[in-house]
């Protein structure tokens, strides 16, 4: 088993305040993914990231505000799990809520071992 | 309530499930008496909890008081589930589940009876630190004391909230099936000095055993016999005492007041209870008590039937009560002199001297056989024996009869 990390981008925006029905719906949808993943023992943790943030750059750790991207090239969560391979991954990735509108990406990526 | 909460926080945590709990409660008096109380005070009440439970989550995530690595509440961790897991974990049917994992964990063996039953009222029946110490004539630190104990075993045990597995399960469920029944007895004939019946008691012993019987997994015959049994008894209850609380005795019971539709209850759960081999104690006093509701008149009634279960019941499962009421049914088939010399034959007496019972068996067998002052003695010595108010007035009005 080796660990990956989901980063979440883009995907149709969750307003609980609009639409308490579609909010709920999509709460479900989390719940039944990561909840298969979790009874095959294959969740390590996950979650949402808020809007705003800062950054710290360089060398003279200038700190700014938020990433400032476009909505849908920012980061909006992430999931930690286990997975034999990139390709059962892959498959696991699929799963994610956030793929039902044609703007959402999951990145895959396995954490690095490394060698010492 | 506690018993989601502490599926939630785990059972090494069960002060901050009963904290939720109390502080739910607190909310609830100052919001219901500023805004009224609200169409579904239950529903409002869960709502206060879950949102309580998920601050406590939030706040604790990584604490290593809970441990949220374990099963299914890793999805409390992440934002994304937690809302969801919460709510699922609310949904009426899985809460009945939780109610009996908690009353395994209640009767744990490794738990003293009475702290099984201190634990259960306190966690199940939500009963106060000072209802329990009334319920057991002992004072409110003992009891706290009895708490904290349990408590701290399920931490250093780390005993888990769950339904034992096929091997275990028979004679875990005996064990709650007793705390069960002593609950019950302890409604049904209390020991506290004002009431003799405590409802409250009663409702609850039949509640938790109700659950027993709708869970397929602890479906078992005893459960069954156990709730006909309490069906039968509690059937009786409204003809037991007069209005003012006095006891009336079985042969001058109103029988026309008992129960009828309890009754029929009892009957099917004893007809459910007649599967597989089992036949235990619960079996036979659930025929006994079936055997003097079915009688029109006290004269009616089959003692001779009575004394051969009591003779059973005191083969296989023996105990001072049993031998006190088989010594009754002695008396009512074979005369006075004969329960005399069954009395006589029982070679340990020891425990049976701390029962008022046992007296004011031996003061009624003597009256009976006109040794009247031998028998005011015994009722005399009974008196001693019990603080109810109820049984203390009858024992002394036979006294001023004799």
């Amino acid at each position: 088993m080796k660990e990956y990390l989901f980063l979440f981008r883009g995907g149709e925006a969750m307003d609980k305040e609009r639409s308490p029905e579609k909010w709920q719906a999509n709460m479900q949808k989390w719940m039944q993914w990561m909840g298969g993943l979790q009874q095959k023992g294959q969740l390590v943790s996950a979650q949402p990231l808020s809007q705003e943030g800062k950054q710290v750059k360089g060398i003279k750790k200038t700190v700014t505000d938020g990433p400032f991207m476009e909505g849908k090239e920012m980061v909006g969560g992430y999931l930690m799990c286990k997975a034999e391979n990139y390709a059962t991954a892959v498959e696991l990735a699929k799963g994610c809520p956030i793929l039902d509108d044609d703007s959402g990406v999951v990145e895959v990526r396995e954490i690095q071992e490394i060698i010492m | 309530m506690v018993s989601v909460l502490t599926k939630i926080f785990g059972i090494g945590n069960l002060e901050t499930a009963e904290d939720v709990v109390q502080q739910a409660f607190i909310d609830a008096i100052r919001v219901w008496r500023l805004k009224g109380i609200p169409n579904n005070p239950s529903a409002w009440l869960f709502s206060v909890a879950k949102n309580k439970a998920i601050d406590i989550i939030r706040k604790n995530k990584f604490s290593v008081q809970y441990d949220f690595s374990e099963d299914s509440r890793i999805l409390l961790t992440s934002e994304y589930t937690l809302a969801t897991t919460m709510e699922n974990l609310w949904k009426e049917e899985l809460m009945k589940d939780d109610l009996l994992r908690m009353m395994f964990a209640c009767c744990h063996p490794e738990i003293s009876e009475e702290n099984q039953i201190t634990l259960i009222l306190k966690t199940l029946c939500g009963f106060s630190t000072s209802e329990i110490a009334k319920s057991f004539l002992t004072s409110e630190e003992t009891i706290s004391k009895r708490l904290l104990r349990t408590k701290d075993f399920f931490r250093n045990k780390k005993i888990k909230l769950e339904i034992p597995s096929v091997e275990e399960l028979k004679s875990r469920t005996h064990a709650v099936l007793g705390a069960i029944y002593l609950l019950f007895n302890e409604g049904y004939n209390s020991s506290q000095a004002e009431h003799l019946i405590r409802r409250d008691l009663i409702e609850e012993a039949k509640l938790l055993c109700k659950l027993l019987t709708e869970n397929q997994y602890t479906q078992l015959p005893e459960v069954y016999a156990l709730m006909a049994l309490m069906c039968f008894h509690t059937a009786r209850s409204d003809s037991r005492l007069t209005t003012d609380g006095e006891i009336i005795l079985l042969p001058k019971q109103d029988r026309s007041k008992w129960n009828k539709q309890l009754i029929v209850e009892g009957n099917d759960y004893l007809n459910k209870a007649s599967f597989g081999r089992a036949v235990t104690a619960y079996h036979v006093e659930a025929a006994i008590a079936f055997e003097h509701c079915k009688a029109n008149t006290f004269e009616d009634t089959n003692w001779e039937l009575i004394l051969d279960y009591y003779q059973w019941v005191c083969v296989f499962y023996p105990s001072p009560i049993t031998e006190l009421n088989k010594i009754v049914a002695v008396m009512q088939v074979h005369g006075a002199e004969a329960a005399l010399e069954e009395i006589a034959k029982i070679t340990n007496k020891k425990k049976l001297e701390s029962y008022y019972l046992y007296f004011s068996i031996l003061g009624e067998i003597h009256l009976r056989i006109n040794r009247k002052p031998e028998a005011k003695q015994y009722f005399l010595k009974a008196l001693d024996l019990t603080q109810s108010k109820a049984e203390r007035k009858m024992l002394m009005d036979t006294i001023l009869m004799i």
